[in-house]
């Protein structure tokens, strides 16, 4: 285990040509041993060249990388005693579940009885005890992921455990099981686990702290509760969640209110030293409230159509002009044609040229 | 227009790809089948478009074996997960070539491909190298090659499940409405997926596969709410549908030595005895004088926390209107909505539940 430190990291997988442009733009970060954490970006953020320059895959154009203090950037993947798990399950289909897993062992020349006992330790933890004779190749895909975890996992002192979405190829009521198995794995080895992911549900579910990236960028760190709350730009509010974040074009017109359309909101956001008076008002769709009649934060607005996701609904509403998503319980009625929504203030981020004032 | 299937089954070294296979379908809804990876869905899809023969069953088209028309003359469109274009052809082409191939003429060629190009979303990229797209705008192609056909049958086969989350999102949205006037103009649309919600939103006729079996078909509302057996609950829920043994005695349910419930009003017509029960994730929750569980898991979701629960054998998940932390092994307090309980009899048949009462 380690603790993590990216300075002044930044990678051009081109870095001599003229119009040379950064996959990753030059960043600090550390990363706390012990720590859960996901890093979350649409394709081509530079999510993926981020973990392969902690792996070693690449090497950064750009910055150095400490491993406790350690400088391991000019060291190869094998001497930065990492574990790294992949898209698709890696196991030696010829092999026992047993002699996958004891086979970075082997390599490495320890004696038998300390094999036997870390393999059986590993075994049990990601609970493939009964497994241990059985052919890998006739496993499940969740089962096989664990194989490939569990072959990082039997080495002493991994300094983290990187996976780029491993959960890929496992059916959605088996990803559970295999997140509640990592989640399990983090707290008794206490080991970092660096996660991967376009997938904005997996990255909350998963992590404590999840890294927000766009276009070669890190656009935020935080915890799911704050990504949800207050994301700090228009982007973030957009990718995570589903729907994404409401965003309306409004107007400032008062020390903490804006104007949408015809009504005027408060919001708890101190807009008294705002220059730009065009702003964005963001709201997620679980948070605005179907309320009986007209009041202060009230809207008026028509409803286009309401749709049955199974535990929820989400009624598409429109308002002078915008489109609204509001996502309500199953057993909420709704109205057929107009409803009345409220805007908590707590509940309504505004964003000045896409960026939250906070 | 009717698809119609009667005991499709195919068999490989003892093992069934495709199980006594039967339905009807016809066009103004699209067909979504459900199943996990290996359930047989894309060999189905791929029996209908006549890239595999079944062992013995058959397949009809309007009442006409479909089963001696070559796979050329079979007016079906298939799209695949991975986004299969020409590489050496620009958009434009692309989308042409099927209608090249017909020798239709070059005035009814650009017509249809423009009208394809603009229900996709691609109008300015028609000069476009497919290389130069992303994987989203290259499945646009993909969708629009099938639409330009105007086939009788689309076949798409999980087409969004290489795309990022987001962006699956946004043309899950996009094609949906796609596909509710391609329905509507006389086309079977055939849908697979492994996702429950994604079954959910695209809101048509559901069918729920498993092991080369059909176990269910109905409205995606009927699914949801009258699953007819516990394994279509764990597939078509996520998280998977808690289930659990326990006792009906004496107008009480009781779990283990530790938990009763009363008996809900839809139950009322079950007689005593062991059944298996039911109930999601959002039927449990934290209140006051409930029943102490362990913490095993808390996770994270939006605005709500999943909570993975146990005491004893009995190991649930439950939902949390609210973001908090929670310490594992922390002892909470448990309560279970009767009104939301399944009940399913020993072979895992449904005999009960919140939507239809007792059957």
């Amino acid at each position: 285990m380690a603790q993590i430190k990216l300075q002044n990291i930044a990678h051009s997988y081109n870095p001599d040509a003229t119009d040379s442009k950064y996959a990753l733009k030059p960043f600090d970060m550390t990363w706390v041993d012990g720590g859960r954490y996901a890093i979350l970006g649409p394709s081509g953020c530079g999510k993926s060249t981020m973990l392969n320059i902690m792996s070693g895959i690449v090497k950064p154009s750009e910055g150095r990388l400490l491993f406790d203090g350690d400088d391991v950037t000019d060291k190869s993947t094998s001497e930065r005693n990492i574990a790294q798990v992949f898209q698709f399950p890696v196991i030696y289909g010829t092999m026992t579940v047993h002699d996958n897993l004891a086979f970075p062992l082997v390599c490495r020349g320890y004696d038998k009885s300390f094999i036997e006992s870390k393999v059986n330790e590993v075994a049990e933890a990601l609970s493939l005890e009964g497994l241990l004779s059985q052919s890998a190749k006739k496993l499940t895909a969740d089962q096989k992921q664990l194989i490939s975890l569990g072959r990082g996992l039997v080495r002493d002192n991994v300094a983290a455990v990187l996976m780029d979405e491993p959960l890929t190829v496992i059916d959605p009521d088996l990803k559970f099981r295999l997140r509640r198995k990592l989640k399990e794995i983090n707290q008794k080895y206490k080991s970092t686990l660096i996660y991967v992911t376009h997938d904005q549900n997996e990255a909350m579910t998963f992590a404590e702290n999840i890294i927000v990236m766009d276009d070669g960028e890190i656009v935020q760190i935080g915890s799911p509760a704050e990504l949800f709350e207050r994301p700090k730009t228009t982007f973030v509010g957009y990718f995570i969640g589903a729907p994404a974040m409401n965003l309306f074009d409004c107007d400032a017109v008062g020390s903490n209110a804006i104007k949408f359309g015809n009504v005027e909101i408060s919001t708890k956001t101190d807009l008294s030293s705002i220059k730009n008076k065009r702003l964005k008002l963001g709201i997620r769709s679980e948070y605005l409230q179907l309320v009986k009649s007209a009041g202060k934060n009230t809207i008026h607005a028509n409803i286009e159509s309401v749709d049955d996701w199974g535990n929820h609904k989400l009624i598409t509403a429109n308002f002078e002009g915008s489109n609204i998503k509001i996502k309500v319980k199953r057993e909420v009625e709704v109205p057929t044609e107009k409803i009345y929504l409220k805007f908590p203030a707590q509940n309504c981020c505004v964003y000045e040229n896409e960026m939250l004032i906070s | 227009m009717t698809l119609a299937a009667s005991n499709l089954t195919i068999e490989r070294k003892d093992e069934f790809y495709l199980n006594n296979i039967s339905f009807e379908m016809s066009p103004g809804k699209i067909y979504t089948i459900i199943g996990r990876t290996l359930s047989g869905k894309t060999t189905l899809l791929k029996t209908i478009a006549g890239l595999i023969s079944q062992d013995s069953g058959k397949l009809t088209f309007n009442g006409n074996d479909f089963d001696i028309i070559p796979v050329w003359k079979r007016q079906v469109a298939m799209v695949y997960q991975q986004f299969i274009n020409y590489p050496h052809l620009n958009v434009f082409e692309n989308i042409a070539f099927p209608l090249k191939q017909r020798k239709l003429g070059k005035e009814e060629i650009n017509d249809r491909v423009k009208q394809a190009i603009e229900q996709v979303g691609l109008v300015g990229f028609e000069g476009r190298k497919i290389q130069a797209l992303s994987g989203g705008q290259q499945q646009r192609v993909a969708l629009a090659r099938s639409l330009v056909k105007n086939a009788n049958i689309l076949l798409l086969d999980e087409p969004l499940v290489n795309l990022d989350y987001k962006l699956r999102e946004q043309l899950r949205e996009e094609f949906k409405k796609i596909f509710s006037s391609k329905a509507s103009e006389e086309a079977i649309l055939i849908y697979t997926t492994t996702d429950p919600v994604e079954a959910m939103q695209l809101g048509g006729e559901v069918i729920v596969m498993d092991e080369g079996k059909i176990l269910q078909q109905g409205s995606a509302k009927e699914i949801y709410e009258n699953p007819i057996t516990t394994k279509v609950a764990e597939i078509t829920n996520d998280p998977a549908m808690n289930l659990f043994k326990g006792e009906i005695k004496g107008k009480k349910i009781k779990l283990n030595s530790k938990i009763e419930l009363s008996l809900p009003k839809h139950f009322k017509d079950l007689t005593d005895g062991h059944y298996t029960f039911g109930i999601r994730a959002s039927g449990i929750t934290l209140a006051k004088s409930g029943f102490p569980f362990q913490i095993e898991l808390a996770e994270i979701s939006g605005s709500e926390t999943f909570l993975h629960l146990g005491q004893g054998q009995v190991h649930v998940v439950g939902l949390l209107d609210a973001v908090k932390n929670f310490d594992i092994g922390e002892t909470v307090s448990v309560i279970f909505d009767i009104e939301k309980l399944y009940a399913f009899g020993s072979d895992g048949i449904l005999m009960s539940s919140p939507y239809s009462g007792t059957k």
